[in-house]
């Protein structure tokens, strides 16, 4: 027997949730309350449990998509003879009782194709789901009588709805109806008062919103396209051929997940620390020089080296010498953190959008580890399982914006941390190298850094001590 | 009291400083000042004050604490997967109150009176009340699961800390009966900054009324911490009232029990109220339309997890040798039967009847909702024999 589960309604009154991953297949054999979806909602992301034991026979949305609460999401095959009831495999449970509670869970679609004339049934509702869909529109309540006149119980024929009347026909009223009086056509009092502002009669308005509701878009459109009647010739070659019927000219996405997240971050970031961002251009053919012996060399074979790597030693180095960057303003205790260890963030491009995971204790690793370390964390990012405590305890970022081409800019602090650097990318230029002119690997440092904390003195050290080590690596002798 | 209590194994931001202004060297709230029996890894801590309420627990008793508490942990996540499920609107989840919930509610007699927050379903347990009858209002079926008299325990408030005032006024009718039962209020940590709350322990303290105040200190009002809610530790908030208080681990069942029978006996013996603050942490969400990871910190779990109610007292019975195959087995069986019998039960509720919302808005016949509920009856029957094709 197949077992639907329908989307419940997880929070407080959602309309929604968002289908994030699935944890079973088609084929899967799943326990009762078995995880088999990450879902999230406005409010949270929440695991799924399975309501049924069995085998899942149909997965009906994809991940990633967003889903009406209501609608099916999968589908199960349950064994009809042991499982009556979702619980038919709770460990050991006491099962009587139970059956014939199929009501609540069964396939057939909930207020579709309702019994007509057996009103008095009562049509199975999940608490959570909201009122049971209704595809004609309104209750179907018995029409009142009016005036007295009408006889009760007479056929009630599609008289009351708010006649589809064709625009600019007079409204007459319903023919062949001599009896029954026309319902106003329905709609709220701001609209009304719409309409009349505008000179519009409703009755002209077909309603499009629920059980035939004129909204205030039906009168807006009704008066726009009276408009266009008047003022055709100009409007319509204007935005006609211009634009192909198909292309829209905006796309709206709803703003939610990563993006609002980012979003709000960054909003916070930059209003609440006042930032300062400084420039260096060094030269860093040495590093390069450097990074090429080192990716030949036996030690670091297979391994993934990339100027990042080289830059997040060199930032972590010139951390040790700059601590004061290394620190966090803690507004609620009104005192100034100061870390004395380093998480790393890596601002990473992830499918689902910007994440800066951090890299736990980097400045105890060698190079090694650290070129591991970032490697796991990119490819970890990439595939969009960064665990939330990768995500939460950073101390000081890089971004490297170099991997788009780009050479500098005002990055903005990742919330709770006092310095980011940006990387720009590495590039051929014309440069003065031992007072002559020669072509030389040549990159830009932007380093944008909390002003409470950190003073230009602070910062300008840092960042000179990073471009130092960057254009002659074997300064670090001189530093640690 | 206060100054001859133990150790303090609360979490670090428990006793932490917010501020400057109210400084960490503040002795009120650095550390001390928790009552515990049993530690976090499951060690029999003796104190002869406290030790004398709990001589009596045997071992079977013990085994029962244990047995009450997996039970209701069960039956929690048993309510949040219905939840999931679509089967539940809603449901507070109480995940790691259960020592709090269980050591008091099982000191308590049949004719004391508790008046309860939303997630005090351990306390519900602990009086009787069945698994089914807890979840029926959360599910919309009903207002409310059970008959207060049966089971001497209130219905549930959703209002913050609403029933510390009942609970106040039924302790001062139990004076004016002249009985030796004890009102018991139970509620959080953020309903201490209510209103109600306060003017609850006025009355309580001017009219020394018969009624132990319980407050589950979990850490969170929602999103808020309690640091901020309160610069003392709230049992010291009951001071001001003159009231005394004490403040137990409670995450520590034996601890939490002895404290709530030295309250119980000081009312019974028309020694006043109390206050017991049990420090304890809300593991899961505020509600299941929650998600804490969005304001607390993953580490800040892991620390709780480590003083979890459950484990610590499977500790220590394994320490005694009482932890056989045989609890072991009996006690999964139990709650198995009972989160069993809790699905059944939820899945099988029978839809209430429109008119139904009529019953129980006065306790006696009242002519005004008769009318009410005639003219929404004659509304309904208008629906009779209709099609929704036919309808205006």
């Amino acid at each position: 027997m197949i077992k639907e589960f329908r989307l419940p309604d997880l929070g407080e009154g959602l309309t929604e949730s968002e289908i994030l991953s699935w944890k079973v297949a088609v084929g899967d054999t799943v326990t009762l309350n078995q995880v088999i979806a990450e879902v999230e909602t406005a409010k949270a992301v929440v695991e799924l449990p399975s309501p049924f034991a069995g085998t899942v026979a149909a997965l009906h949305e994809q991940a990633g998509s967003v889903v009406e609460v209501g609608k099916p999401i999968v589908s199960f095959e349950v064994d009809d003879v042991a499982a009556p009831p979702p619980n038919g495999t709770a460990p050991s449970a006491a099962t009587a009782g139970v059956a014939g509670s199929d009501a609540r869970t069964s396939s057939e679609p909930v207020g579709t194709g309702s019994p007509v004339g057996a009103p008095a049934k009562r049509e199975p509702n999940l608490v959570g789901y909201g009122a049971v869909v209704e595809k004609s529109g309104r209750p179907a309540r018995r029409p009142r009588a009016i005036g007295g006149g009408i006889a009760e119980g007479g056929p009630a024929p599609a008289a009351g709805q708010p006649a589809p009347v064709p625009a600019p026909t007079a409204p007459t009223a319903a023919p062949n109806e001599p009896t029954a009086e026309q319902e106003r056509p329905r709609s709220t009092p701001p609209v009304r008062k719409l309409a009349r502002d505008l000179g519009i009669d409703l009755e002209l308005i077909k309603g499009t919103g629920p059980a035939g509701l004129i909204t205030r878009s039906d009168v807006q459109d009704f008066a726009a396209g009276s408009q266009v009647q008047v003022s055709a010739p100009e409007v319509a070659p204007a935005s006609g051929p211009a634009v192909g019927v198909s292309a829209e000219r905006e796309t709206r996405t709803p703003i939610k997940g990563v993006r609002k997240f980012t979003a709000a971050a960054m909003v916070q970031s930059a209003f609440t620390a006042p930032h300062v961002t400084e420039f260096l251009t060094i030269d860093v053919t040495p590093t390069m020089e450097l990074l090429a012996r080192l990716k030949a060399s036996r030690e670091f074979a297979g391994y993934k080296l990339t100027p990042l790597t080289i830059a997040a030693k060199a930032v972590l180095i010139a951390l040790r010498r700059n601590p004061t960057l290394n620190s966090r303003w803690d507004e609620g205790a009104q005192e100034i953190v100061q870390f004395n260890y380093v998480n790393l963030g890596i601002a990473a491009a992830t499918p689902r959008g910007l994440t800066v995971p951090n890299i736990k204790d980097a400045d105890k690793m060698t190079l090694l580890e650290l070129s591991t370390a970032l490697s796991e964390l990119t490819d970890t990012a990439r595939s969009g399982k960064t665990s939330p405590s990768d995500l939460s305890g950073g101390t000081i970022s890089i971004t490297n914006i170099g991997v788009f081409g780009i050479d500098a800019g005002t990055p903005i602090l990742n919330p709770g941390e006092a310095a980011i650097v940006a990387l720009g990318s590495v590039r051929k230029a014309p440069w003065v190298h031992n007072d002559e002119l020669a072509v030389r690997q040549v990159m830009s440092l932007s380093l944008s850094f909390d002003h409470r904390l950190v003073d230009g003195e602070q910062g300008s050290r840092f960042l000179a001590d990073l471009g130092a080590i960057l254009s002659d690596p074997a300064t670090v002798i001189t530093m640690v | 009291m206060r100054s001859t209590v133990l150790t303090d194994e609360a979490g670090q931001d428990a006793n932490k400083a917010p501020n400057p202004g109210i400084s960490a060297e503040n002795p009120r709230r650095t550390g001390g000042n928790l009552v515990q029996l049993i530690s976090p890894k499951g060690e029999r801590i003796s104190h002869p004050e406290f030790d004398l309420w709990v001589s009596d627990v045997t071992d079977e008793q013990l085994c029962s604490l244990y047995e009450d508490m997996t039970v209701i942990r069960r039956i929690d996540a048993e309510a949040t997967a219905l939840q999931r499920q679509g089967e539940l609107a809603l449901w507070p989840p109480l995940l790691g109150q259960e020592a709090s919930q269980i050591g008091s509610g099982r000191a308590l007699r049949d004719d004391d009176f508790v008046f309860p927050s939303y997630r005090d379903n351990g306390v519900a347990y602990c009086r009787g009340v069945e698994p089914t009858d807890m979840v029926r209002a959360w599910r919309g079926n009903a207002s409310f699961g059970w008959d207060p008299y049966r089971y001497n325990i209130a219905t549930q408030q959703i209002m913050i800390g609403s029933q510390t005032l009942h609970a106040t006024g039924y302790a001062m009718g139990i004076q004016d009966d002249g009985a030796d039962s004890v009102a018991v209020a139970f509620f959080g940590d953020g309903a201490t900054s209510e209103g109600d709350v306060n003017e609850a322990m006025v009355f309580a303290a001017s009219f020394q009324a018969p009624v132990v105040f319980i407050c589950q200190n979990n850490h969170w009002a929602i999103s808020e911490p309690v640091r901020i809610q309160s610069h003392i530790q709230i049992a010291d908030r009951a001071s001001g009232f003159g009231i005394p208080s004490m403040r137990v681990d409670g995450n520590d069942v034996l601890a939490v029990l002895a404290v709530t029978r030295i309250a119980l006996d000081r009312a019974r013996k028309g020694g006043g109220p109390t206050f017991i603050e049990a420090v304890t942490y809300r593991m899961g969400p505020h509600t299941t339309a929650d998600d804490p990871t969005r304001y607390r910190d993953a580490n800040e779990l892991e620390d709780w997890a480590a003083k979890d109610p459950i484990a610590r007292l499977k500790a220590l019975l394994r320490t005694k040798g009482l932890l056989t195959d045989e609890v072991e087995a009996k006690t999964k069986a139990k709650a198995d039967e009972v989160a069993g019998n809790l699905r059944a039960g939820v899945i099988n509720m029978p839809d209430p009847a429109p008119l139904d919302l009529f019953n129980h808005v006065y306790s006696t016949p009242n002519s005004w909702i008769e009318r009410q509920k005639d003219h929404y009856s004659r509304y309904l029957e208008s629906f009779s024999g209709s099609t929704q094709e036919g309808a205006l």
